[in-house]
Protein backbone atom coordinates (compact mmCIF):
# COMPACT_ATOMS: atom_id res chain seq x y z
CA UNK A 1 0.00 0.00 0.00
CA UNK A 2 2.87 2.34 0.73
CA UNK A 3 5.55 3.31 -1.70
CA UNK A 4 8.42 2.98 0.77
CA UNK A 5 10.65 0.36 -0.83
CA UNK A 6 11.95 -2.46 1.31
CA UNK A 7 15.52 -1.50 0.47
CA UNK A 8 14.98 1.56 2.72
CA UNK A 9 15.91 -0.89 5.48
CA UNK A 10 19.51 -0.46 4.32
CA UNK A 11 19.39 2.95 6.01
CA UNK A 12 19.64 1.45 9.48
CA UNK A 13 22.53 -0.83 8.59
CA UNK A 14 25.28 1.72 9.48
CA UNK A 15 23.71 2.22 12.92
CA UNK A 16 23.46 -1.54 13.47
CA UNK A 17 27.11 -2.03 12.50
CA UNK A 18 28.18 0.51 15.14
CA UNK A 19 25.97 -1.17 17.78
CA UNK A 20 27.34 -4.56 16.82
CA UNK A 21 30.99 -3.55 17.14
CA UNK A 22 30.86 -1.19 20.11
CA UNK A 23 28.08 -2.63 22.29
CA UNK A 24 26.81 -6.07 21.26
CA UNK A 25 30.19 -7.68 20.61
CA UNK A 26 31.74 -6.31 23.86
CA UNK A 27 28.66 -7.52 25.74
CA UNK A 28 29.14 -11.08 24.44
CA UNK A 29 32.93 -10.96 24.74
CA UNK A 30 32.58 -9.67 28.32
CA UNK A 31 30.34 -12.61 29.14
CA UNK A 32 33.05 -14.89 27.81
CA UNK A 33 35.84 -13.15 29.76
CA UNK A 34 33.78 -13.42 32.94
CA UNK A 35 34.40 -17.20 32.90
CA UNK A 36 38.19 -16.77 32.86
CA UNK A 37 40.90 -15.66 35.25
CA UNK A 38 42.31 -13.24 32.63
CA UNK A 39 44.61 -10.50 33.98
CA UNK A 40 43.77 -8.05 31.18
CA UNK A 41 46.91 -8.18 29.06
CA UNK A 42 48.46 -11.66 28.69
CA UNK A 43 47.60 -13.46 25.45
CA UNK A 44 46.01 -16.50 27.06
CA UNK A 45 42.87 -16.67 29.15
CA UNK A 46 42.29 -19.54 31.56
CA UNK A 47 38.76 -20.89 31.70
CA UNK A 48 37.64 -21.20 35.32
CA UNK A 49 33.91 -21.78 34.86
CA UNK A 50 31.59 -19.93 37.21
CA UNK A 51 34.29 -19.30 39.85
CA UNK A 52 34.12 -15.51 39.39
CA UNK A 53 30.37 -15.53 40.00
CA UNK A 54 30.69 -17.76 43.05
CA UNK A 55 33.34 -15.37 44.36
CA UNK A 56 30.99 -12.39 43.81
CA UNK A 57 28.39 -14.04 46.04
CA UNK A 58 30.82 -14.54 48.91
CA UNK A 59 32.78 -11.27 48.42
CA UNK A 60 31.53 -9.00 51.21
CA UNK A 61 33.12 -5.97 49.51
CA UNK A 62 31.06 -6.62 46.40
CA UNK A 63 27.87 -7.05 48.42
CA UNK A 64 28.55 -3.73 50.12
CA UNK A 65 29.24 -2.05 46.77
CA UNK A 66 25.97 -3.38 45.29
CA UNK A 67 24.17 -1.89 48.29
CA UNK A 68 25.95 1.45 47.68
CA UNK A 69 24.85 1.31 44.04
CA UNK A 70 21.21 0.89 45.12
CA UNK A 71 21.59 3.79 47.56
CA UNK A 72 23.05 6.00 44.81
CA UNK A 73 20.26 5.01 42.43
CA UNK A 74 17.26 5.16 44.76
CA UNK A 75 18.55 8.05 46.91
CA UNK A 76 19.24 10.29 43.91
CA UNK A 77 15.89 9.39 42.38
CA UNK A 78 13.92 10.30 45.52
CA UNK A 79 15.80 13.58 46.06
CA UNK A 80 15.54 14.61 42.43
CA UNK A 81 11.77 14.06 42.38
CA UNK A 82 11.33 16.13 45.55
CA UNK A 83 13.66 18.93 44.38
CA UNK A 84 12.60 18.82 40.73
CA UNK A 85 8.84 18.78 41.35
CA UNK A 86 9.08 21.39 44.12
CA UNK A 87 11.07 23.78 41.96
CA UNK A 88 8.81 23.22 38.97
CA UNK A 89 5.72 24.03 41.05
CA UNK A 90 7.29 27.20 42.47
CA UNK A 91 8.70 28.38 39.14
CA UNK A 92 5.87 27.30 36.87
CA UNK A 93 4.66 30.81 36.02
CA UNK A 94 6.31 31.93 32.77
CA UNK A 95 7.60 35.24 34.13
CA UNK A 96 10.99 36.72 33.30
CA UNK A 97 12.17 36.31 36.87
CA UNK A 98 11.30 32.62 37.08
CA UNK A 99 12.91 32.15 33.66
CA UNK A 100 16.23 33.44 35.02
CA UNK A 101 15.93 31.33 38.18
CA UNK A 102 15.21 28.22 36.13
CA UNK A 103 18.27 28.89 33.96
CA UNK A 104 20.48 29.15 37.06
CA UNK A 105 19.07 25.98 38.64
CA UNK A 106 19.57 24.09 35.37
CA UNK A 107 23.14 25.37 34.87
CA UNK A 108 25.07 22.67 36.83
CA UNK A 109 23.49 19.95 34.66
CA UNK A 110 25.69 21.17 31.80
CA UNK A 111 28.94 20.75 33.69
CA UNK A 112 30.91 17.55 33.38
CA UNK A 113 30.25 15.54 36.57
CA UNK A 114 34.04 15.29 37.01
CA UNK A 115 34.29 19.08 37.07
CA UNK A 116 31.25 19.35 39.36
CA UNK A 117 32.90 16.81 41.66
CA UNK A 118 36.12 18.84 41.65
CA UNK A 119 34.16 21.97 42.54
CA UNK A 120 32.41 20.21 45.42
CA UNK A 121 35.72 18.77 46.59
CA UNK A 122 36.77 22.38 47.24
CA UNK A 123 33.78 22.57 49.56
CA UNK A 124 34.10 19.27 51.43
CA UNK A 125 37.89 18.90 51.59
CA UNK A 126 39.24 18.34 55.11
CA UNK A 127 42.10 20.84 55.34
CA UNK A 128 41.13 23.83 53.21
CA UNK A 129 37.50 22.99 52.45
CA UNK A 130 35.06 25.89 52.54
CA UNK A 131 32.60 23.99 54.72
CA UNK A 132 35.21 23.36 57.41
CA UNK A 133 36.02 27.10 57.34
CA UNK A 134 32.39 27.69 58.27
CA UNK A 135 32.56 25.00 60.94
CA UNK A 136 35.67 26.73 62.28
CA UNK A 137 33.83 30.04 62.55
CA UNK A 138 31.57 28.41 65.12
CA UNK A 139 34.63 27.23 67.02
CA UNK A 140 34.04 23.56 66.27
CA UNK A 141 36.65 21.04 65.13
CA UNK A 142 37.09 20.27 61.45
CA UNK A 143 34.93 17.43 60.16
CA UNK A 144 36.38 14.70 57.90
CA UNK A 145 33.36 14.83 55.59
CA UNK A 146 34.70 12.51 52.92
CA UNK A 147 36.55 10.14 55.23
CA UNK A 148 33.43 8.86 56.89
CA UNK A 149 31.76 6.34 54.58
CA UNK A 150 28.17 7.12 55.61
CA UNK A 151 28.62 10.88 55.35
CA UNK A 152 30.52 10.54 52.07
CA UNK A 153 27.74 8.42 50.56
CA UNK A 154 25.16 11.03 51.57
CA UNK A 155 27.35 13.77 50.07
CA UNK A 156 27.73 11.85 46.79
CA UNK A 157 23.96 11.36 46.54
CA UNK A 158 23.39 15.02 47.34
CA UNK A 159 25.96 16.30 44.82
CA UNK A 160 24.54 14.09 42.06
CA UNK A 161 20.96 15.15 42.91
CA UNK A 162 21.73 18.87 43.05
CA UNK A 163 23.66 18.74 39.80
CA UNK A 164 20.83 17.10 37.87
CA UNK A 165 17.70 18.34 39.69
CA UNK A 166 17.41 20.98 36.93
CA UNK A 167 16.66 18.25 34.41
CA UNK A 168 13.90 16.81 36.61
CA UNK A 169 12.56 20.34 37.08
CA UNK A 170 12.44 20.89 33.32
CA UNK A 171 10.66 17.54 32.79
CA UNK A 172 8.03 18.46 35.42
CA UNK A 173 7.66 21.96 33.94
CA UNK A 174 6.91 20.42 30.55
CA UNK A 175 4.34 18.20 32.29
CA UNK A 176 2.77 21.13 34.16
CA UNK A 177 2.54 23.24 31.02
CA UNK A 178 0.71 20.49 29.19
CA UNK A 179 -2.17 20.64 31.70
CA UNK A 180 -4.95 22.79 30.22
CA UNK A 181 -5.66 25.90 32.35
CA UNK A 182 -9.39 25.27 32.10
CA UNK A 183 -9.08 22.22 34.38
CA UNK A 184 -7.97 24.54 37.15
CA UNK A 185 -10.59 27.17 36.32
CA UNK A 186 -13.36 24.59 36.39
CA UNK A 187 -12.23 23.15 39.72
CA UNK A 188 -11.86 26.64 41.25
CA UNK A 189 -15.49 27.30 40.35
CA UNK A 190 -16.32 24.08 42.14
CA UNK A 191 -14.61 25.44 45.23
CA UNK A 192 -11.47 23.30 45.11
CA UNK A 193 -8.13 24.90 45.85
CA UNK A 194 -4.58 24.27 46.95
CA UNK A 195 -3.87 20.70 47.98
CA UNK A 196 -7.14 19.46 46.61
CA UNK A 197 -6.36 20.80 43.15
CA UNK A 198 -2.86 19.35 43.35
CA UNK A 199 -4.09 15.89 44.34
CA UNK A 200 -6.96 15.65 41.87
CA UNK A 201 -5.68 17.53 38.82
CA UNK A 202 -1.95 18.18 38.92
CA UNK A 203 -0.69 14.89 40.33
CA UNK A 204 -2.55 12.49 38.01
CA UNK A 205 -1.76 14.56 34.92
CA UNK A 206 1.93 14.73 35.88
CA UNK A 207 2.16 10.94 35.76
CA UNK A 208 4.01 10.77 32.39
CA UNK A 209 6.53 13.36 33.58
CA UNK A 210 6.97 11.48 36.87
CA UNK A 211 7.62 8.13 35.22
CA UNK A 212 10.01 9.66 32.67
CA UNK A 213 11.98 11.47 35.35
CA UNK A 214 12.14 8.46 37.69
CA UNK A 215 13.40 6.09 34.99
CA UNK A 216 16.06 8.59 33.86
CA UNK A 217 17.29 9.40 37.38
CA UNK A 218 17.26 5.80 38.54
CA UNK A 219 19.32 4.51 35.62
CA UNK A 220 21.80 7.39 35.86
CA UNK A 221 22.09 6.94 39.62
CA UNK A 222 22.75 3.20 39.29
CA UNK A 223 25.48 3.99 36.74
CA UNK A 224 27.13 6.64 38.94
CA UNK A 225 30.88 6.85 38.38
CA UNK A 226 32.41 10.31 37.82
CA UNK A 227 31.42 12.05 41.06
CA UNK A 228 32.57 9.11 43.18
CA UNK A 229 35.92 9.00 41.40
CA UNK A 230 36.72 12.63 42.20
CA UNK A 231 35.15 13.00 45.61
CA UNK A 232 36.33 9.79 47.32
CA UNK A 233 37.96 7.55 44.67
CA UNK A 234 35.78 4.86 46.22
CA UNK A 235 37.35 5.25 49.65
CA UNK A 236 37.88 5.18 52.53
CA UNK A 237 38.83 1.58 51.70
CA UNK A 238 36.20 0.32 49.27
CA UNK A 239 33.34 1.82 51.25
CA UNK A 240 31.92 4.36 48.78
CA UNK A 241 32.44 2.47 45.51
CA UNK A 242 29.60 1.82 43.11
CA UNK A 243 29.69 -1.28 40.94
CA UNK A 244 30.94 0.94 38.08
CA UNK A 245 33.93 2.34 40.00
CA UNK A 246 34.75 -1.08 41.46
CA UNK A 247 34.85 -2.53 37.93
CA UNK A 248 37.47 -0.02 36.84
CA UNK A 249 39.54 -0.52 40.02
CA UNK A 250 39.39 -4.32 39.67
CA UNK A 251 40.35 -4.14 36.01
CA UNK A 252 43.05 -1.47 35.91
CA UNK A 253 44.45 -1.43 39.45
CA UNK A 254 44.08 -5.06 40.56
CA UNK A 255 44.49 -6.40 37.00
CA UNK A 256 41.75 -8.88 37.52
CA UNK A 257 39.94 -8.51 34.19
CA UNK A 258 37.98 -11.75 34.47
CA UNK A 259 36.54 -10.81 37.84
CA UNK A 260 35.81 -7.25 36.65
CA UNK A 261 33.99 -8.65 33.59
CA UNK A 262 31.74 -10.74 35.85
CA UNK A 263 30.90 -7.57 37.81
CA UNK A 264 30.02 -5.95 34.49
CA UNK A 265 27.58 -8.74 33.70
CA UNK A 266 25.97 -8.27 37.14
CA UNK A 267 25.75 -4.48 36.63
CA UNK A 268 23.99 -4.95 33.29
CA UNK A 269 21.62 -7.44 34.94
CA UNK A 270 20.87 -4.97 37.76
CA UNK A 271 19.94 -2.23 35.27
CA UNK A 272 17.73 -4.57 33.24
CA UNK A 273 15.94 -5.88 36.34
CA UNK A 274 15.36 -2.36 37.68
CA UNK A 275 14.06 -1.19 34.30
CA UNK A 276 11.64 -4.12 34.13
CA UNK A 277 10.41 -3.64 37.71
CA UNK A 278 9.90 0.10 37.26
CA UNK A 279 8.18 -0.38 33.92
CA UNK A 280 5.74 -3.01 35.10
CA UNK A 281 4.91 -1.28 38.38
CA UNK A 282 4.36 2.03 36.57
CA UNK A 283 1.97 0.54 34.06
CA UNK A 284 0.04 -1.09 36.92
CA UNK A 285 -0.11 2.12 38.97
CA UNK A 286 -0.99 4.42 36.08
CA UNK A 287 -3.95 6.55 37.26
CA UNK A 288 -5.12 6.97 33.66
CA UNK A 289 -5.70 3.24 33.23
CA UNK A 290 -8.68 1.80 35.07
CA UNK B 1 -6.07 34.62 58.46
CA UNK B 2 -5.97 33.55 54.76
CA UNK B 3 -4.06 36.77 53.97
CA UNK B 4 -1.50 35.87 56.59
CA UNK B 5 -0.98 32.29 55.41
CA UNK B 6 -0.67 33.47 51.82
CA UNK B 7 2.07 35.91 52.74
CA UNK B 8 3.81 33.38 54.95
CA UNK B 9 3.81 30.76 52.24
CA UNK B 10 5.18 33.30 49.77
CA UNK B 11 8.08 34.01 52.12
CA UNK B 12 8.75 30.30 52.64
CA UNK B 13 8.77 29.68 48.89
CA UNK B 14 11.08 32.63 48.34
CA UNK B 15 13.51 31.29 50.94
CA UNK B 16 13.43 27.80 49.35
CA UNK B 17 14.24 29.23 45.93
CA UNK B 18 17.03 31.36 47.39
CA UNK B 19 18.56 28.27 49.03
CA UNK B 20 18.34 26.35 45.74
CA UNK B 21 19.96 29.17 43.76
CA UNK B 22 22.77 29.59 46.31
CA UNK B 23 23.38 25.82 46.33
CA UNK B 24 23.64 25.78 42.54
CA UNK B 25 25.98 28.77 42.31
CA UNK B 26 28.18 27.96 45.32
CA UNK B 27 30.42 25.41 43.53
CA UNK B 28 31.10 27.91 40.74
CA UNK B 29 31.84 30.67 43.24
CA UNK B 30 34.30 28.53 45.24
CA UNK B 31 36.12 27.45 42.09
CA UNK B 32 36.40 31.07 41.00
CA UNK B 33 37.92 32.17 44.31
CA UNK B 34 40.24 29.12 44.33
CA UNK B 35 41.30 29.64 40.72
CA UNK B 36 42.20 33.31 41.29
CA UNK B 37 44.24 32.76 44.46
CA UNK B 38 47.87 31.73 44.65
CA UNK B 39 48.82 28.61 46.58
CA UNK B 40 50.39 30.74 49.30
CA UNK B 41 47.10 32.57 49.89
CA UNK B 42 45.70 30.78 52.93
CA UNK B 43 42.44 32.71 53.20
CA UNK B 44 39.18 30.77 53.11
CA UNK B 45 37.76 29.83 49.70
CA UNK B 46 34.58 31.59 50.78
CA UNK B 47 36.45 34.90 50.78
CA UNK B 48 36.98 36.53 47.38
CA UNK B 49 40.64 37.10 46.39
CA UNK B 50 41.98 40.63 46.94
CA UNK B 51 44.20 40.48 43.89
CA UNK B 52 43.47 38.48 40.78
CA UNK B 53 46.25 35.89 40.61
CA UNK B 54 46.51 34.37 37.12
CA UNK B 55 49.21 31.76 37.76
CA UNK B 56 46.70 28.90 38.00
CA UNK B 57 45.31 29.72 34.59
CA UNK B 58 48.81 29.90 33.14
CA UNK B 59 49.51 26.48 34.63
CA UNK B 60 46.27 25.00 33.29
CA UNK B 61 47.10 26.32 29.82
CA UNK B 62 50.86 25.65 29.67
CA UNK B 63 51.42 22.51 31.72
CA UNK B 64 47.93 21.03 31.53
CA UNK B 65 47.29 21.82 27.88
CA UNK B 66 43.71 22.79 28.55
CA UNK B 67 43.36 24.52 25.15
CA UNK B 68 44.56 21.38 23.42
CA UNK B 69 41.98 19.47 25.51
CA UNK B 70 39.22 21.87 24.47
CA UNK B 71 40.22 21.41 20.82
CA UNK B 72 40.17 17.63 21.27
CA UNK B 73 36.74 17.83 22.86
CA UNK B 74 35.51 19.97 19.96
CA UNK B 75 36.73 17.35 17.47
CA UNK B 76 35.22 14.38 19.35
CA UNK B 77 31.96 16.20 20.18
CA UNK B 78 31.56 17.70 16.70
CA UNK B 79 32.26 14.45 14.89
CA UNK B 80 30.30 12.34 17.36
CA UNK B 81 27.22 14.56 17.39
CA UNK B 82 27.16 14.82 13.61
CA UNK B 83 27.33 11.04 13.29
CA UNK B 84 24.57 10.58 15.88
CA UNK B 85 22.32 12.99 13.97
CA UNK B 86 22.95 11.55 10.51
CA UNK B 87 22.92 7.86 11.46
CA UNK B 88 19.98 8.43 13.82
CA UNK B 89 17.83 10.18 11.21
CA UNK B 90 18.70 7.59 8.54
CA UNK B 91 17.91 4.67 10.84
CA UNK B 92 14.67 6.19 12.12
CA UNK B 93 13.17 6.43 8.64
CA UNK B 94 12.78 2.73 7.78
CA UNK B 95 12.08 1.86 11.41
CA UNK B 96 9.11 4.24 11.40
CA UNK B 97 7.84 3.89 7.84
CA UNK B 98 8.29 0.13 7.43
CA UNK B 99 6.67 -1.44 10.47
CA UNK B 100 7.57 -5.01 9.61
CA UNK B 101 8.10 -7.75 12.18
CA UNK B 102 11.84 -7.67 11.60
CA UNK B 103 11.97 -3.93 12.17
CA UNK B 104 10.04 -4.25 15.40
CA UNK B 105 12.65 -6.73 16.59
CA UNK B 106 15.41 -4.32 15.49
CA UNK B 107 13.80 -1.53 17.54
CA UNK B 108 13.58 -3.81 20.59
CA UNK B 109 17.28 -4.69 20.20
CA UNK B 110 18.18 -0.99 20.01
CA UNK B 111 16.28 -0.51 23.28
CA UNK B 112 18.48 -3.21 24.83
CA UNK B 113 21.59 -1.37 23.52
CA UNK B 114 20.36 1.74 25.33
CA UNK B 115 20.25 -0.10 28.66
CA UNK B 116 23.87 -1.29 28.59
CA UNK B 117 25.82 0.77 31.16
CA UNK B 118 29.15 1.83 29.60
CA UNK B 119 31.16 0.58 32.59
CA UNK B 120 29.54 -2.86 32.42
CA UNK B 121 31.42 -3.49 29.16
CA UNK B 122 34.63 -1.72 30.21
CA UNK B 123 36.85 -4.84 30.14
CA UNK B 124 35.78 -6.24 26.76
CA UNK B 125 35.46 -2.79 25.15
CA UNK B 126 38.87 -1.59 26.28
CA UNK B 127 40.61 -4.84 25.34
CA UNK B 128 38.87 -4.83 21.94
CA UNK B 129 40.00 -1.25 21.32
CA UNK B 130 43.54 -2.32 22.21
CA UNK B 131 43.27 -5.14 19.66
CA UNK B 132 41.99 -2.92 16.82
CA UNK B 133 44.27 0.03 17.60
CA UNK B 134 41.53 2.35 18.86
CA UNK B 135 43.26 3.49 22.06
CA UNK B 136 44.44 7.12 21.94
CA UNK B 137 42.61 7.78 18.69
CA UNK B 138 39.78 10.20 17.95
CA UNK B 139 37.82 7.52 16.09
CA UNK B 140 38.07 5.03 18.97
CA UNK B 141 36.43 7.28 21.53
CA UNK B 142 34.08 8.93 19.01
CA UNK B 143 32.56 5.70 17.69
CA UNK B 144 32.28 4.32 21.24
CA UNK B 145 30.32 7.37 22.35
CA UNK B 146 28.24 7.42 19.16
CA UNK B 147 27.15 3.86 19.95
CA UNK B 148 26.16 5.01 23.45
CA UNK B 149 24.04 7.96 22.31
CA UNK B 150 22.64 6.70 19.02
CA UNK B 151 19.72 4.70 20.52
CA UNK B 152 18.09 7.77 22.09
CA UNK B 153 18.53 9.70 18.83
CA UNK B 154 16.84 6.90 16.87
CA UNK B 155 13.93 6.79 19.34
CA UNK B 156 13.45 10.56 19.33
CA UNK B 157 13.55 10.77 15.54
CA UNK B 158 11.21 7.76 15.24
CA UNK B 159 8.71 9.26 17.68
CA UNK B 160 8.81 12.56 15.82
CA UNK B 161 8.60 11.03 12.37
CA UNK B 162 5.68 8.90 13.51
CA UNK B 163 3.71 12.09 14.15
CA UNK B 164 4.45 13.46 10.66
CA UNK B 165 1.76 12.40 8.15
CA UNK B 166 2.99 10.18 5.36
CA UNK B 167 0.85 12.08 2.84
CA UNK B 168 3.54 14.77 2.51
CA UNK B 169 5.95 12.20 1.15
CA UNK B 170 3.32 10.39 -0.85
CA UNK B 171 2.77 13.42 -3.07
CA UNK B 172 6.47 13.54 -3.87
CA UNK B 173 6.53 9.78 -4.43
CA UNK B 174 3.68 10.10 -6.93
CA UNK B 175 5.72 12.75 -8.71
CA UNK B 176 8.35 10.10 -9.21
CA UNK B 177 10.88 11.30 -6.62
CA UNK B 178 13.20 8.49 -5.59
CA UNK B 179 13.88 7.47 -1.99
CA UNK B 180 16.94 9.66 -1.54
CA UNK B 181 15.30 12.69 -3.13
CA UNK B 182 12.37 12.28 -0.74
CA UNK B 183 14.64 11.89 2.26
CA UNK B 184 16.74 14.87 1.33
CA UNK B 185 13.99 17.24 0.18
CA UNK B 186 11.10 16.29 2.47
CA UNK B 187 11.93 14.01 5.40
CA UNK B 188 15.14 15.60 6.68
CA UNK B 189 13.78 19.17 6.59
CA UNK B 190 10.76 17.92 8.56
CA UNK B 191 13.08 16.60 11.28
CA UNK B 192 14.64 20.01 11.89
CA UNK B 193 12.63 20.95 15.01
CA UNK B 194 13.65 17.80 16.91
CA UNK B 195 17.24 17.89 15.65
CA UNK B 196 18.23 20.67 18.06
CA UNK B 197 17.03 18.53 20.98
CA UNK B 198 18.80 15.42 19.72
CA UNK B 199 22.04 17.37 19.15
CA UNK B 200 22.00 18.74 22.70
CA UNK B 201 21.08 15.40 24.29
CA UNK B 202 24.00 13.72 22.52
CA UNK B 203 26.46 16.63 22.38
CA UNK B 204 26.46 17.67 26.05
CA UNK B 205 27.21 14.20 27.46
CA UNK B 206 29.86 13.57 24.77
CA UNK B 207 31.52 16.90 25.64
CA UNK B 208 31.46 15.97 29.33
CA UNK B 209 32.31 12.27 29.03
CA UNK B 210 34.82 10.93 31.54
CA UNK B 211 34.28 7.28 32.52
CA UNK B 212 35.47 5.80 29.21
CA UNK B 213 37.67 8.59 27.82
CA UNK B 214 39.86 8.60 30.91
CA UNK B 215 41.03 5.11 29.85
CA UNK B 216 40.66 5.28 26.07
CA UNK B 217 42.47 8.64 25.83
CA UNK B 218 45.46 8.52 28.16
CA UNK B 219 47.83 10.39 25.86
CA UNK B 220 47.81 14.15 26.40
CA UNK B 221 47.77 14.93 22.67
CA UNK B 222 44.29 13.42 22.21
CA UNK B 223 42.88 13.79 25.73
CA UNK B 224 39.54 15.61 26.06
CA UNK B 225 38.57 18.04 28.84
CA UNK B 226 37.09 15.80 31.54
CA UNK B 227 40.07 13.43 31.78
CA UNK B 228 42.43 16.42 31.50
CA UNK B 229 40.83 18.18 34.46
CA UNK B 230 41.13 14.98 36.46
CA UNK B 231 44.91 14.93 35.88
CA UNK B 232 45.25 18.03 38.06
CA UNK B 233 43.39 16.29 40.68
CA UNK B 234 44.29 13.25 42.65
CA UNK B 235 43.81 12.80 46.36
CA UNK B 236 47.59 12.68 47.00
CA UNK B 237 49.10 15.30 44.72
CA UNK B 238 46.39 17.81 44.05
CA UNK B 239 46.90 21.17 42.45
CA UNK B 240 43.44 22.48 43.21
CA UNK B 241 44.11 26.01 41.97
CA UNK B 242 45.04 24.74 38.52
CA UNK B 243 42.23 22.17 38.65
CA UNK B 244 39.74 24.99 39.30
CA UNK B 245 41.21 27.16 36.55
CA UNK B 246 41.08 24.23 34.11
CA UNK B 247 37.49 23.41 35.15
CA UNK B 248 36.36 26.98 34.55
CA UNK B 249 38.15 27.27 31.18
CA UNK B 250 36.65 23.93 30.09
CA UNK B 251 33.17 25.13 31.07
CA UNK B 252 33.35 28.39 29.07
CA UNK B 253 32.54 26.90 25.62
CA UNK B 254 29.43 25.09 26.82
CA UNK B 255 28.36 28.13 28.86
CA UNK B 256 28.54 30.31 25.73
CA UNK B 257 26.40 27.86 23.78
CA UNK B 258 23.95 27.71 26.71
CA UNK B 259 23.60 31.49 26.89
CA UNK B 260 22.62 31.66 23.23
CA UNK B 261 20.55 28.50 22.92
CA UNK B 262 19.12 28.22 26.45
CA UNK B 263 15.58 27.52 25.26
CA UNK B 264 16.73 24.51 23.21
CA UNK B 265 18.58 23.04 26.19
CA UNK B 266 15.47 23.09 28.37
CA UNK B 267 13.16 21.84 25.61
CA UNK B 268 15.68 19.17 24.69
CA UNK B 269 15.90 17.79 28.20
CA UNK B 270 12.13 17.49 28.47
CA UNK B 271 11.70 16.12 24.95
CA UNK B 272 14.31 13.43 25.46
CA UNK B 273 12.68 12.15 28.61
CA UNK B 274 9.01 12.28 27.72
CA UNK B 275 9.37 11.80 23.95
Amino acid sequence: MRSVPLRANLLYVPALIIFAIFIAYPLIRGFGISFTSWDGFSPQKHFIGVDNYLRLFTDSTFGHVVLNTFIYGVGSTVLQQVFGLGLALILRKPTRRSGILRAIIYLPALVSPVIMGTMYYLLFQYNDGALNDLVGLFGADKVAWLNNATVAIIIIVLVNSLQFMGISMVIYLAGLHSIPAMYYEASTLDGAAGWKQFLHITAPLLWPAFTASVVLNLINGLKLFDVITVLTAGGPGYSTNSVSTLISITYFDSQNAGYAASMGVVLFAIIVVFALIVNSSFSRLNPEAD
Amino acid sequence: MPMFTKRASKIVLGVLIAVAVIAQLLPFYISLTTAFKSRTDLSSRLVPPHTLYLGNFAEAINDGGIFRAILNSLIVTGGGTLLVLVLGALAAYPLTRLRTRTNRIVLALILVMMMVPPLSILVPLYSMLVDIGGINTYWGITLTLVAEHLPLAIFMYSAFLGSVPYSLEEAAALDGAGLFRRLYNIVFPLLKPVTASVAILAGVPIWNEFALSVYILNDQSVRTIAPTVSTFFSQSTSNLGAASAASLLAFVPILLVYLFLQRYFMEGAAAGAIK
